[in-house]
């Protein structure tokens, strides 16, 4: 693909001169105008170019953003509210960076379970791929730091929570995070830091996402046939079939977006985080936003601490060798009838792990119990006790519950429970078994069906793209 | 005169010397980049503060800043404090005993944050879960500690810690 010669023609006497000193008009024709493009793809495809908008959003905002907020520990909540409510258009800037994340995040997953299921990170898209992985990466870093700046209760006790996964590493653990700190708790010094680093990494991802383009542009995109054009009839030019796709994608993906500014633009949001941050208190239900709680599911899962924090980081770093855990040389799930099921069982999972990480560690999703009420305590203990010289692994748990007059003791004996802890150990368990045993496995034992013999065959039939040969 | 061999082995003197020095450098150089985020002198200086403890009943806990941590200091009852020491130390998934743990039966002080990651356990005011030990529930993660601090529970791995702390008279605990 990249060695497709750009038909650029400078058209007058500035152009021309400037061709010959900096070719950068040839080069955008060649790699966004004259482009030739799998003519198959369809809407998931446009994720590419809704990203790239709500990452300028993101910037253009963010930039504004700074002008006003204070990174001070004393200043930065009020400096927040001061943006909301006297900062001209304050309250709309910061609304759309504070939905821009959730977007953003939405876009991206969209991007990565679309490649996964089209196997676009197959040779020769490997390092397509790995650069993909290394921006959900400093995604997640950057949210999670500008998350921190608005300096609220949740805001404060993520940072503790997240800092404090640095502790998990033996013997320098403790050194690290007060490092992080600049103190022995999460202060002033640490708010400001995070606001310097939430402005550097923009940037870098700016830079990945130039390589990811690059290096898309060297091998061509896939498409949902997973096969590669062929001729000259399986692809079209960028422009304009693809920049109008892409055009109308985003601007029905800024509706949902615009929809979240105008009306429930804290609808993502916790409101635990309308109260500044307060070192002495947690808040008794304390969870990330949206987008982390798959991975906050997965890290809670795990009973033990730095096992845990190892999961978590394993579950994202897992993404980086997937080319090589896929043994299949089918690219597309469309042909692969015994991985679709478990692709789609994969989904499910990390949709229900995020249910999972909203909900409390002892939260039971299925409770089935015989409750019996008791007027005194003592009748509730001696019952309690004959139920366990019976059964000794028996459940029991005496609740206490005060009415206007007087106070009832209800014995619950759970005969059978689904536990948050327990769903989400199972579905962790699926998350690392489809990577590790089921991409290895199903692509020796699979059959996959007939690929079309190409891309036009596949859109005209095969008759058609014969004639159109 | 030197040969060939010689200029060679010059050659090759030259450029690992040449390359250590600009490591040596390099990474002297970035050495204050990155210590400069360690805690500050401002932090470092240790303030000790003193506490008075006699206003504080049978039962009660009181919590106060040290170092930007919450300190709980908590009196407790007998029930408590043989609840803390009945439990075989064997038992426990952080082995400690008790006595190991306080200077007076009756006071307990401790550093106020889950040894998990970080959040403040619940069970300071009297109208607070207490966890399944009668001592401290955090609400993050779930851990359970009891009526010593020690973790029973949960993910956290450690008890919650002790901090450096003496007894100035009866009533009185300086910590730090």
């Amino acid at each position: 693909m990249s060695d497709h010669s750009s038909t650029y023609e400078p058209t007058n006497g500035f152009t021309r001169w400037l061709d010959e000193r900096l070719p950068i008009m040839r080069l955008m024709h060649g790699q966004f105008i004259d482009f030739p493009t799998p003519r198959n793809l369809n809407y998931l495809w446009t994720f590419g170019a809704i990203l790239t908008f709500c990452l300028a959003i993101q910037l253009i905002t963010g930039i504004v953003l700074a002008m006003h907020f204070i990174p001070h520990g004393d200043f930065a909540f009020a400096s927040v509210e001061h943006i909301m409510r006297d900062v001209n258009w304050g309250d709309l800037i910061r609304y759309t960076h504070f939905v821009g994340a959730s977007m953003f995040f939405l876009a991206a997953y969209i991007h990565m379970f679309r490649g996964l299921y089209f196997g676009s990170y197959k040779s020769p898209r490997e390092i397509i791929w790995i650069l993909g992985v290394l921006i959900i990466l400093c995604m997640i870093i950057t949210a999670f730091m500008g998350y921190s700046l608005v300096w609220g209760q949740m805001s404060f006790w993520a940072v503790t929570v997240i800092t404090n996964l640095f502790t998990a590493i033996p013997i320098v653990g403790e050194s690290i995070t007060q490092w992080i700190w600049g103190g022995y708790s999460v202060g002033d010094p640490t708010l400001n830091r995070l606001f310097s680093l939430h402005y550097l990494f923009p940037f870098i991802i700016v830079a990945l996402v130039a390589l990811h383009i690059w290096a898309l542009h060297v091998v061509g995109s896939n498409n949902p046939t997973g096969v590669e054009p062929k001729t000259e009839n399986d692809s079209v030019s960028f422009y304009p079939y693809y920049v109008i796709k892409d055009s109308f994608a985003t601007m029905v993906f800024a509706l949902l977006f615009a929809w979240f500014v105008f009306y429930a633009p804290n609808y993502l949001g916790h409101s635990d985080n309308f109260i500044e941050a307060n070192p002495l208190q947690t808040p008794p239900h304390i969870v990330p936003e949206w987008y982390f709680l798959p991975f906050y599911a997965i890290l809670r899962a795990i009973p033990d601490k730095l096992l845990g924090v190892v999961t978590m980081m394993a579950a994202i770093c897992v993404l980086f060798i997937i080319p090589w855990l896929d043994t299949s040389k089918i690219r597309s799930t469309r042909y692969r009838p015994l991985l679709k099921p478990f692709f789609w069982l994969f989904v499910i999972t990390c949709l229900v792990l995020g249910y999972c990480g909203a909900k409390s560690p002892d939260y039971r999703f299925v409770e089935m119990a015989d409750t019996q009420k008791y007027t005194s305590k003592a009748a509730a203990v001696s019952a309690k006790e004959e139920i366990l010289s019976k059964n000794k692994h028996a459940d029991l748990e005496i609740i206490e519950s005060i009415n206007s007059k007087e106070i009832t003791y209800d014995l619950k004996n759970t005969k059978f429970k689904l536990t948050n802890q327990v769903l989400s150990l199972l579905l962790t368990f699926y998350y690392f078994a489809f990577f590790f045993a089921i991409m290895p496995i199903v692509g020796l034992i699979e059959t996959p069906h007939k690929l079309p013999g190409s891309i036009a065959e596949s859109v005209l039939g095969k008759s058609s793209a014969d004639k159109a040969q | 005169m030197s040969s060939d061999n010689d200029d060679v082995a010059r050659r090759d003197f030259l450029m690992v010397a040449a390359g250590s020095v600009a490591g040596v450098g390099g990474a002297c150089a970035l050495w204050p980049l990155i210590d400069q985020m360690n805690p500050d002198a401002s932090a470092k200086a240790l303030a000790s503060i003193e506490v008075d403890l006699s206003p504080i009943k049978d039962g009660q806990a009181i919590t106060i800043m040290w170092r930007g941590k919450p300190i709980f200091i908590r009196k407790r009852t007998a029930d408590d404090i043989k609840a803390a020491q009945e439990i075989p130390v064997s038992d426990l998934p952080d082995p400690e005993a008790d006595t190991d743990r306080v200077q007076n039966d009756e006071w307990l002080v401790l550093i106020g944050i889950c040894t998990h990651l970080g959040c403040i356990p619940r069970g300071q005011a009297a109208g607070d879960v207490h966890g399944d030990f009668g001592g401290w529930f955090c609400p993050c993660h779930g851990s359970h500690y009891d009526t010593s601090g020690r973790i029973r529970k949960g993910p956290a791995p450690k008890n919650l810690a002790v901090p450096p702390y003496k007894f100035l008279t009866d009533t009185k605990i300086k910590i730090g």
